[in-house]
């Protein structure tokens, strides 16, 4: 398949509808694997490299799961297409780097993404929408297991699968969730959040970046060690402190609509008004705001329908995606402008802020809005 | 103040993070911190290079010239790198990574998946071992004729583990 053909669609986790599809945007598992006694990628010479491609290109291309798949070596992928998968979680910003001696290998649904010459001699990883971290792991192992027969992997008795990092030695298993959590971020909760996950051996990160302050209120959360503990195990744990997370979220958004009903609004209002009449808008900016419509549509003030608009803007409103989209390099202010051009064109149509609509919900009854507010 | 890793440039890279409520800071320069992939939002970077720090040091302990056999990894490149050369490097600095690893783990011991060659090789190992221990008490019994049937039995498992990888 042409990179121009897998691109053309968004990823099934995006347009998907797993469980908590709502707050969980994606839930992500990858393996990191490394073949027996040949040099890890960051070791190897160029035509070591090479050669250790060829080898896992051929099994993986091979694989039932990869029939009909995008399967291409960096080096012929332009830096532009490389950023776009980044963008779509299909390669890591790492991997983007790379060019000669490494591939990527995606299936026609995007749920299966394999990384050929990352730091490890593969990187496979699974993303589905919604929490479905179970699902997820279920597919790479079944991709891991198929793969071992073909290829003589680095596993210890005592540490289990080797990985060029002692920080993935023993199950090189990352398992991760990204999450939506606006009302946490609005009544300045996300803090406590955040540091009660660290105390229990699990990381908590922004979409780009470090730090707390996350853009368009988008968190990832996942496990921190790979050693001592078996794959279900920390999934299931994993999946256990998201559960509280989305109850915690919804408690906030619950207590908001009760406390602070007209900040609630008013934020929604404004996010609004920005979008569709904003002329310049920066990626952080547009993250925010549509993060805040998004909020709203859970509450009820957007209809339904409309979902799946806001979502594909998250990406779409990205860096490499408007290059992408309009076919030339652009920089940074002519960037900000098509941003928000792409955003006034595609909420031309969408339906005002229904307050009336605003739910509580766990009830689901409208909540009294003050007459002249 | 200056870069941690470099300790020559300005550091113009702060990082913080809270792990098992411990907080923890790496202060780097422009240049070190793309080298390390701090800027990658994916990846596991922050961990991977406070871990990798504190790894530098744990392993200079160590002896300081050995080398891997099968790819020629040193100490120092780990030092540099945070990263190692190739799997047998696991068993080459095993004495410098094992506190390390204790560190950063929740456990010592992996007890996930198994790959299905490990396991044939392991339930090898382990009949192996048995029969050893049978020849020995055999032979210290003077009992040659079990003894050599055992010691055969031992030859075509010898036969079966050379086989598998």
């Amino acid at each position: 398949m042409k990179i121009s053909n897998m691109l053309a669609t968004a990823g099934e986790w995006l347009r998907g509808d797993g469980p908590h599809h709502q707050i969980v945007i994606s839930s992500r598992v990858r393996l990191a694997r490394n073949l027996r006694n040949r040099p890890f990628p960051g070791w190897a010479k160029k035509a070591e490299r090479s050669s250790i491609l060829e080898l896992i290109r051929s099994r993986v291309e091979a694989l039932p799961e990869m029939q009909e798949a995008f399967s291409e070596s960096l080096q012929d992928v332009s830096a532009l297409d490389r950023q776009v998968l980044v963008e779509r979680h299909l390669i890591s910003r790492e991997h983007a780097a790379k060019g000669a001696g490494s591939a990527v290998v995606v299936n026609r649904r995007q749920t299966l993404s394999i990384m050929i010459n990352e730091e490890d001699h593969l990187r496979m990883q699974s993303i589905r929408s919604g929490l479905q971290l179970k699902q997820a792991f279920k597919l790479v192992d079944k991709v891991d297991t198929a793969l071992e027969s073909k290829l003589d992997l680095a596993f210890h008795p005592r540490l289990g699968y080797l990985t060029a990092c002692p920080t993935n030695v023993g199950t090189g298993m990352r398992a991760s969730a990204m999450l939506h959590l606006p009302g946490l971020v609005l009544s300045e909760l996300i803090n406590q959040v955040i540091q009660a996950v660290s105390k229990i051996g699990l990381a908590v990160r922004g979409l780009y970046g470090e730090g707390t302050e996350a853009m368009g209120n988008l968190f990832q959360i996942s496990n921190q060690t790979t050693l001592g503990e078996k794959e279900e195990e920390i999934i299931s744990r994993l999946s256990k402190v998201i559960e509280t997370i989305i109850e915690k979220e919804h408690n906030a958004r619950q207590m908001l609509l009760q406390k602070k009903p007209n900040t609630l609004l008013d934020q929604i209002g404004r996010a609004y008004g920005v979008l569709t009449y904003a002329h310049a808008m920066a990626s952080k900016e547009a993250l925010n705001l549509l993060s805040i419509i998004k909020l709203g549509m859970d509450l009820g003030t957007f209809p339904e329908d409309r979902r799946l608009q806001i979502d594909e803007l998250f990406i779409e409103t990205q860096p490499a995606h408007l290059q992408k989209s309009s076919q030339q390099k652009l920089n940074a202010e002519e960037r900000d402008h098509l941003r928000a051009q792409i955003i006034r064109e595609r909420l031309k149509l969408f339906p005002k802020p229904d307050i009336s609509k605003m739910v509580r919900q766990s009830g689901g009854d409208s909540i009294a809005v003050p007459s002249n507010e | 103040m200056l870069c941690d890793v470099c300790k020559c440039n300005d550091a113009t890279v702060f990082l913080t993070q809270i792990l098992e409520g411990k907080m923890q800071k790496v202060n780097l320069c422009d240049e070190c911190s793309k080298e390390k992939g701090v800027q990658d939002p994916t990846g596991f970077a922050l961990a991977d290079l406070l871990l990798g720090i504190g790894a530098a040091e744990e392993i200079e302990k160590g002896a300081s010239t050995q080398k891997c056999p099968v790819c020629g990894f040193s100490q120092a490149d780990f030092k540099k790198t945070g990263r190692l050369g190739c799997s047998e490097c696991y068993v080459t600095f095993a004495e410098g990574l094992s506190s390390l690893l204790k560190a950063m783990h929740k456990g010592t011991e992996h007890i996930g998946k198994f790959p299905e060659r490990a396991q044939r090789t392991m339930a090898l190992n382990h009949r192996m071992r048995a029969l050893a221990e049978h020849l020995q008490k055999a032979v210290a019994d003077e009992n040659y004729e079990t003894a050599a049937s055992l010691r055969d039995q031992i030859r075509q498992l010898e036969n079966e583990l050379s086989k598998s990888p």
